[in-house]
């Protein structure tokens, strides 16, 4: 890179109104040309794996909720999964199909959330209002199936806590049918629009080769042509039978570019994508039980005897989740539980994505990657009250210690449940 | 202290402290269609230096806590500070995290809570017409 004299820096954030989140970028610019990019995370970190050791699973699984409001089931899920390898736990066949259905609507109502809010960093606020309007029928059905529009709190460990009624069924299908009818309208108005194509095609490039070695995930990964979906390559609970296939550009007929116009691409042919599997569940979805502990204190009482370590993985609206949770036989709470969010993934992939391009494209590159930092801020350095900067050894050596005083105490913990 | 700006358009910014964004996407869905509170005049604004009401989300984690001060000091008078949620409300689940320093009137002084988890946006609307009805009434007082 040139640096010349008129390279000069531009802070923006943590409070700006570009993200809704708090986060700051510092951007080196040549006149309105982006040099290079800085990122300041870690405003929105809570402490929620610290807390989560003071408290029982089941706190625990409210706690997950509350790392991000758009994931209120990604989240549990994953972590239901992580306990679930860990305590050797069998989930009925109903339940797992229900928790697709739920995370399916999940990723209908955030990536219809992303593609308004695409839409208003474009600066095109009719189509921000057009597709917040449509997503009201999704949150409807949320409503409906679990009686809150946000944070749903559906998934527990061993099932689901609510199931779909013979009643609610004829709903779900209106709402299938009500997407169908509009899909085409959505693609007309994001892909076939000239003025939206011309501010987001061959802008914030990502190419497939920075994808794969920024290990980028989600649509972010998929809109540069990685076919890579969690839901695919490692399928969990029924997606194997499902048969999921991950979307690129190119199931649109585009050779995929990796620009700002493939991520709205993927993400609302992931939309159709999920309208079907809802479809296929609700109609394959086998009868019985939709959770193997109907009881509480029973599953309390159970995952208190409960010793081993899980890994739960999921493919959340952004991408691939990872929760790792250790139990301890005789303690209530997990001794440890570590939660990696997928923007944790694709932060750096800013970094290619802003280079060379111009100032007025900021929000609209920052926001394609649909960023997540409540997910993604799980570290804080506090030292003396006052926040530092950690150097990659010094990082190092903090966690290495970390792992030493969190595995001091414990004695080696045999690997079951499958699937490590 | 005039509020004759209040009767109109009232212009709300909004300060997310490190909320989960439950709440944040709940006072978006009450600005479009559905709910549409920009036919009262209310209306989003990119700035503190526009607007009225302060919409704050989130428990103020350590490092938003003076950017929050930061944001109300910049914001003209007459003001007002709306807490969105459970977790600005009162803490909430966070209550006994090291990195939160919240609730929010700890921070900065409040003029309405809306409680929940997050709050319809219909909680939201009338928690800013709470607000705006209590600044009216303590201008009355003053006169």
């Amino acid at each position: 890179m040139a640096e010349t004299q008129n390279v000069y820096e531009i802070p923006i954030g943590p409070i700006h109104p570009a993200l809704k989140e708090p986060i700051r970028f510092t951007f080196r610019v040549e006149g309105e040309r982006i040099r290079g990019v800085d990122i300041r995370a870690g405003f929105a970190h809570r402490g929620i794996e610290f807390m989560a050791m003071k408290r029982n699973l089941i706190q625990t699984l409210y706690l997950s909720e509350r790392i991000c409001g758009i994931c209120s089931i990604s989240h549990p899920i994953t972590i239901t999964l992580a306990v679930e390898r860990a305590a050797g736990i069998e989930v009925p066949p109903r339940a797992q199909y229900l928790r697709v259905i739920y995370s399916e609507l999940e990723r209908i109502h955030s990536h219809l959330l992303w593609a308004g809010v695409a839409a208003h960093e474009l600066g095109f606020d009719t189509l921000l209002h057009l597709t917040w309007k449509v997503r009201e029928q999704v949150l409807d059905l949320l409503e409906e199936l679990s009686g809150n529009r946000i944070d749903y709190a559906l998934p527990i460990y061993g099932g689901v806590r609510r199931d779909v009624a013979p009643e609610q069924i004829p709903k779900v299908e209106a709402m299938v049918r009500y997407y169908r009818g509009l899909l085409d309208e959505l693609l007309d108005a994001f892909l076939r629009d000239p003025s939206v194509e011309a501010r987001t095609r061959n802008v914030g490039i990502l190419t497939p080769k920075e994808a794969d070695s920024l290990c980028a995930v989600g649509p972010t990964a998929r809109a540069s042509g990685l076919s890579k979906d969690v839901r695919q390559d490692r399928p969990y609970l029924v997606y194997g039978e499902l048969g999921v296939k991950a979307i690129t550009p190119r199931d649109y007929g585009l050779e995929p570019r990796g620009d700002v116009y493939d991520k709205a691409v993927v993400r609302l042919l992931e939309v159709a994508q999920s309208l079907d599997l809802i479809e296929t569940c609700l109609y394959e979805m086998p009868e019985g039980e939709i959770t193997s502990f109907p009881k509480i204190p029973a599953l309390l009482a159970f995952l208190k005897k409960a010793e081993g370590e899980g890994l739960g993985w999921h493919e959340a609206p952004r991408g691939e989740v990872i929760h790792y949770i250790r139990l301890e036989a005789g303690v209530e709470e997990p001794i440890v539980w570590k939660v990696k969010a997928p923007t944790y993934s694709n932060l750096m992939s800013w970094v290619p994505m802003f280079r060379d391009q111009e100032v007025a494209d900021i929000p609209i590159i920052a926001a394609s990657i649909d960023p997540c930092m409540c997910c993604m801020d799980r570290v804080h350095v506090v030292r003396d009250g006052s926040p530092g900067t950690v150097l990659k050894e010094e990082l190092l050596r903090l966690s290495r210690a970390k792992t030493d005083r969190v595995t001091r105490h414990l004695s080696p913990v045999p690997r079951h449940g499958g699937g490590l | 202290m005039g509020l004759s700006s209040f009767k109109r358009a009232l212009w709300v910014f909004h300060v997310a402290t490190g909320s989960c964004n439950g709440c944040d996407i709940e006072i978006v869905a009450a600005l479009t269609p559905r709910y549409d509170v920009e036919r009262f005049g209310i209306k989003l604004v990119g700035t503190p230096r526009h607007a009225d009401v302060l919409l704050v989300t989130g428990p103020v984690t350590r490092p938003m806590a003076e950017r929050l001060k930061r944001v109300y000091d910049q914001t003209p008078e007459p003001k007002a500070v709306v807490v969105v949620g459970g977790c600005g409300s009162t803490s909430g689940v966070f209550y006994d995290s090291y990195n939160v320093v919240g609730p929010v009137d700890k921070i900065v002084p409040v003029a309405a809570y809306v409680p929940g988890c997050p709050p319809r946006p219909e909680a939201i609307i009338h928690g800013v017409v709470t607000a705006v009805a209590k600044l009216e009434q303590l201008a009355g007082e003053k006169r």
